[in-house]
């Protein structure tokens, strides 16, 4: 499979549907570009191109893995356990586990993770009131409440606008993937549009190819691919009668770009048939495990960031049959993945964070129809830092003796993205272009933080 | 095996059939021969311009580029081979004019202008237009229903903005709750932006706060009912006496009346200068691709009309016609400006801008997945299992009949549909982007409409018998044409991959390339 994309598009063929007198203008053009500007996809992306940021200097971190628990993870089942707390509260996980730091337990299913706690800083005291998924997802991921007439962006597209095109990356893999599918319900590039929204891969890491969806088509030669696109030249008879008029040109730029990526060497990064079997097994041969290994190998390769959008965490039913099924992949996904990035000298360089939009319910709804299960709980929950400079072994913020209130050192969404950007070298004080011309700061204090950012200093 | 008989029997017949077809030599196959000549006002003050301009406007487009870009404008919907065949071969004058007459009764008209609006007036179910799905099924159905009567505007606009009631029951009440602030100061902007073309936020305050106040009395209430509510003229509230007209007036208002009722008849007024002039010009911009003002919601005083005598004309037209919006729509398509070919004669960029030639536009996300099903004679799915009640939109629903912005659909996604926050025309973003190409180009999704749809199995059985029939029933699916004799050699020669005999699917590639030409892609 790998073999089909050996070699990438032949230099000098011409772009199918361009006339030759167009192409051989747009060639001189090029070289001419070509020696000030390196080749990426810099304003083909986008038709409009945007100013490049100032604000984004050389951090510790360079990327970031947000593994993205969507619809809630119990807080008390994993990173806050509360032994002793009775039935009603522990359910069957009554009897946490030690780490490999002392003082430091986590939940009896996670045990390849308490291996790792030396890497990672869990935040028990993460708080936002919020218990609707929509809304908690969107305060999590883009540290606002909601209302106001402004729909902000994520994370991951503030980090493409620092980090992807406009300040310098040239990558072909584009600056923000998603695996697999997109996060949805909101739009996650917000105000800063299309430009900076997420390439999701479709497909499943799991299965040999990974059919990325457009880079990886199993079963289709090389060959048929080069014949099929000399065909789309020679037929395109509309892109000829233009060709006089240079309307085509962004399109054309997007297509070359395409074809950068179906038929030449950036598109390999999504082959993980060439690493170890013994590490695969290790991640764990499930979707979740894979696409830690998968965004291993995207930082590795220079992505910005990477979102594991890893779903089935809204256990509302049969909570704790379903955390039995769930909880060792994730266990052996996440604690590979730290394992892996340190030995590669990655995770210093590398922010993993892991959460949801909220936690779960710490009382266990025992009666029918919920028949053990937990329910949407914003009051209090946990998330988990580590890497890109972020201090491993470390706890903070408490949350009550049932894990139902915080206890000390409440911590917002604002503080955690604010302190992923420091890392990151993005000035939180930085204006993001608004189309309306809107005063839009990078980060600015949640109203229920008494009009300030508190940045996780105790771990940075 | 018999796939292969057919084949090289497509190639035979191919070069048989080529020698009969012609194609004239200065004119391309999407011009018609002649210039083109001022039948409209419309005509004259562009025909004008560009001469003073010294840019040469393109000719006609020829009859099927015509029915091709009829269908897609007013319906959002590509033409059968068979409605294609039927135009072409009709030898009436007036076919043009008839065929626009007929199309503006279709279905597929209202739901395609419903879409149109619901972009506008902001229809999702959710976040951070908080509409609920019940309520946007209601709106949406309101919305449709006004288009498809042909509602007048000023009373498609007044009920808008003066009814009170449920959000269910009265529908087009939802305009005040598909909102990001419920302040009267973004009610006000919400306003001025959907139906003056205007945003506020250049206005001087005195202005902003002084239109605020015709909003100042709203109340939203809930009911029992779940995600019912109920948005009212509040008299609870303390009445401001006086209020500020956009146009600087000051204007006293009785406490007891519903401040929203003042504003609508002075916006809904045959002289007020926003209000037709806003309705025209997103209109011409829904057909033209680019407004008279542009972009269509910026309307201002430092950013003047290209064709202030085009716009008035509209006006006056739109006015007399008791705000008939489909008559502006005859007088536009009518004309030989709306008719010109996308293949340019001049070299100026301002072509384009002036109106000299088609602005040709990638189609819309949702005409566009619509038309990759019709073409390959498949369906999409969509549903929304959030927010509650859960959303499934039936199998044989097309696209452009969503009436939800928030439907999950990553294909939408990609190709720019808007995200209906803000109401602006500029969210529908159709510019490509790699992400699209390497869907088109290369994805399952694609692939799998291709090689496992319904038109596939038929053109390989029509090849059998009759190749070249297969490749014009082709053409005339995809590209709403008949193949010229240069393509029916291309055609004929393509192979595909010679190496391997297994990997020869010469009408799954076929069917590829024209899937991917800028031809099927675009509006031209």
């Amino acid at each position: 499979m790998a073999d089909n994309r050996k070699t990438g598009r032949l230099s000098g063929s011409r772009p199918s549907g361009i006339s030759r007198r167009a192409f051989l203008k747009a060639s001189a053009a090029a070289a001419a570009s070509s020696l000030l500007v390196p080749r990426g996809l810099a304003s083909v992306l986008s038709a409009a191109p945007a100013a490049a940021p100032a604000a984004a200097k050389a951090g510790k971190a360079r990327a970031v893995i947000q593994i993205w628990m969507w619809g809630g993870p119990a807080h008390m089942d994993t990173f806050d356990p509360k032994p002793g707390t009775g039935n009603d509260y522990t359910g069957p996980f009554d009897a946490p586990i030690p780490t490999n730091v002392d003082g430091i337990m986590v939940g009896q299913m996670l045990p390849l993770l308490a291996k790792q706690a030396d890497k990672y800083a869990i935040l028990r005291s993460m708080t936002h009131g919020i218990n609707g998924h929509e809304t908690a997802a969107y305060m999590v991921q883009t540290g606002r409440r909601p209302g106001g007439r402004i729909v902000y962006p994520g994370v991951g597209a503030v980090v493409s606008y620092f980090k992807g095109y406009n300040a310098g990356y040239t990558g072909l893999i584009p600056p923000y993937i998603v695996l697999t599918t997109l996060q949805g319900r909101f739009s996650e590039a917000g105000f800063l549009g299309a430009r900076y929204k997420p390439f999701a891969t479709g497909g499943d890491p799991n299965r040999t190819p990974f059919a990325v969806e457009g880079v990886v088509a199993a079963g289709i030669t090389q060959e048929r691919q080069q014949s099929r696109r000399e065909l789309l030249g020679k037929l395109d008879s509309f892109a000829r009668a233009m060709s006089g008029s240079n309307r085509f040109e962004p399109l054309q730029k997007a297509r070359d770009q395409a074809y950068d990526l179906i038929l030449g060497d950036a598109g390999k990064v999504f082959d993980l048939s060439g690493e170890p079997s013994e590490l695969r097994d290790k991640y764990g041969r499930h979707t979740f495990g894979q696409s830690c290994l998968m965004a291993r190998r995207l930082v590795e390769a220079g992505v910005p960031y990477v979102t594991i959008n890893y779903t089935g965490w809204d256990s509302h039913k049969q909570h704790f049959q379903e955390m039995r099924r769930k909880l060792p992949q994730m266990d052996s996904g996440m604690a590979t993945l730290l394992e892996d990035l340190s030995s590669r000298g990655l995770l210093d360089s590398t922010i993993v964070w892991w959460g949801g939009e909220f936690g779960r319910t710490p009382k266990v709804q025992w009666e029918a129809p919920w028949n053990g299960g937990r329910g949407h709980y914003g009051t209090v929950f946990s998330t988990v830092l580590a890497g890109g400079g972020f201090q491993g072994g470390r706890v903070v913020g408490a949350s009550d003796e049932r894990a139902e209130t915080v206890k000390e050192r409440p911590i917002y969404p604002c503080d955690v993205i604010a302190s992923i950007y420091t890392q990151l070298g993005i000035d939180v004080d930085a204006r993001l272009p608004h189309p309306m011309g809107e005063d839009v700061r990078v980060m600015e204090p949640d109203a229920a933080r008494d009009g300030k950012i508190e940045l996780l200093k105790e771990i940075m | 095996m018999s796939r292969l008989v057919a084949v090289a029997a497509l190639g035979y017949v191919l070069s048989v059939g080529a020698a009969a077809a012609q194609e004239a030599d200065s004119v391309s196959l999407f011009e018609a021969p002649g210039e083109p000549s001022a039948t409209s006002p419309i005509d004259q003050a562009v025909f004008a311009r560009l001469d003073r301009e010294g840019i040469q406007p393109s000719r006609l487009c020829s009859d099927s580029v015509f029915v091709r870009r009829a269908f897609l404008d007013l319906l959002g919907t590509l033409p059968t081979p068979e409605e294609v065949e039927a135009f072409l071969a009709d030898a009436s004058p007036d076919k043009r004019s008839r065929l626009i007459d007929r199309l503006l009764d279709r279905e597929e008209f209202a739901d395609y202008w419903a879409l149109r609006w619901c972009d506008v007036l902001r229809v999702k179910s959710e976040f951070p237009i908080n509409l609920w799905p019940n309520a946007v099924q209601a709106y949406h159905q309101w919305i449709r229903a006004a288009v498809r009567q042909n509602m007048p505007y000023d009373q498609f606009v007044r009920l808008i903005l003066t009814s009170s009631g449920s959000n269910f029951r009265v529908p087009q009440v939802n305009f005040y709750r598909a909102v990001q602030g419920r302040e009267p100061s973004a009610l006000a902007k919400a306003v001025a932006l959907t139906f003056m073309g205007d945003r506020m936020e250049s206005w001087p305050k005195d202005r902003r706060d002084g239109m605020a106040v015709f909003f100042s009395r709203i109340g939203y209430k809930g009911t029992i009912e779940w995600k019912e509510e109920i948005v009212l003229f509040d008299r609870a509230t303390t009445p401001t006496a006086r209020a500020v007209l956009p146009d600087g007036t000051t204007t006293a208002l009785d406490p007891e009346a519903d401040p929203r009722d003042v504003f609508a008849d002075w916006l809904i007024a045959a002289e007020n200068p926003w209000f037709a002039r806003c309705a025209v010009n997103r209109l011409w911009f829904w057909l033209m691709g680019r407004g008279l003002i542009h972009e269509p919601d910026d309307v201002r005083p430092d950013n003047p009309p290209s064709h202030p005598d085009v716009l008035r004309y509209l006006e006056k037209e739109f006015i007399a016609a008791r705000y008939d919006v489909r008559h502006v729509l005859r007088l536009i398509m009518n004309s030989s400006t709306y008719q010109l070919s996308a293949v340019p004669r001049s070299d100026s960029l301002r072509a384009a801008e002036l109106f000299g030639c088609c602005n040709v536009a990638r189609l819309d996300a949702e005409v566009l997945i619509d038309a990759l099903c019709r073409v390959t004679g498949t369906t999409e799915e969509y549903s929304s299992p959030i927010p509650e009640p859960f959303t499934w939109v039936p199998k044989d629903k097309r696209s452009i009949e969503l009436p939800d912005g928030s439907i999950t659909s990553a294909f939408l996604e990609v190709f720019g549909r808007p995200t209906r926050d803000s109401g602006m025309v500029g969210e529908r973003n159709n510019a490509p982007t790699a992400a699209q190409q390497l869907h088109l180009l290369n994805s399952g999704h694609v692939r799998t409409k291709i090689e496992r749809g319904e038109t596939l199995r038929r053109l390989q059985g029509i090849a059998r018998t009759d190749p070249e029939k297969a490749a014009a029933t082709l053409y005339l699916t995809v590209l709403s044409r008949r193949p010229t004799a240069e393509e029916l050699g291309i055609l004929k020669s393509y192979t595909g991959d010679k190496r391997s005999k297994k990997d020869v699917y010469p009408l799954v590639d076929m069917m590829w390339a024209l899937i991917n030409s800028t031809e099927f892609q675009y509006r031209h």
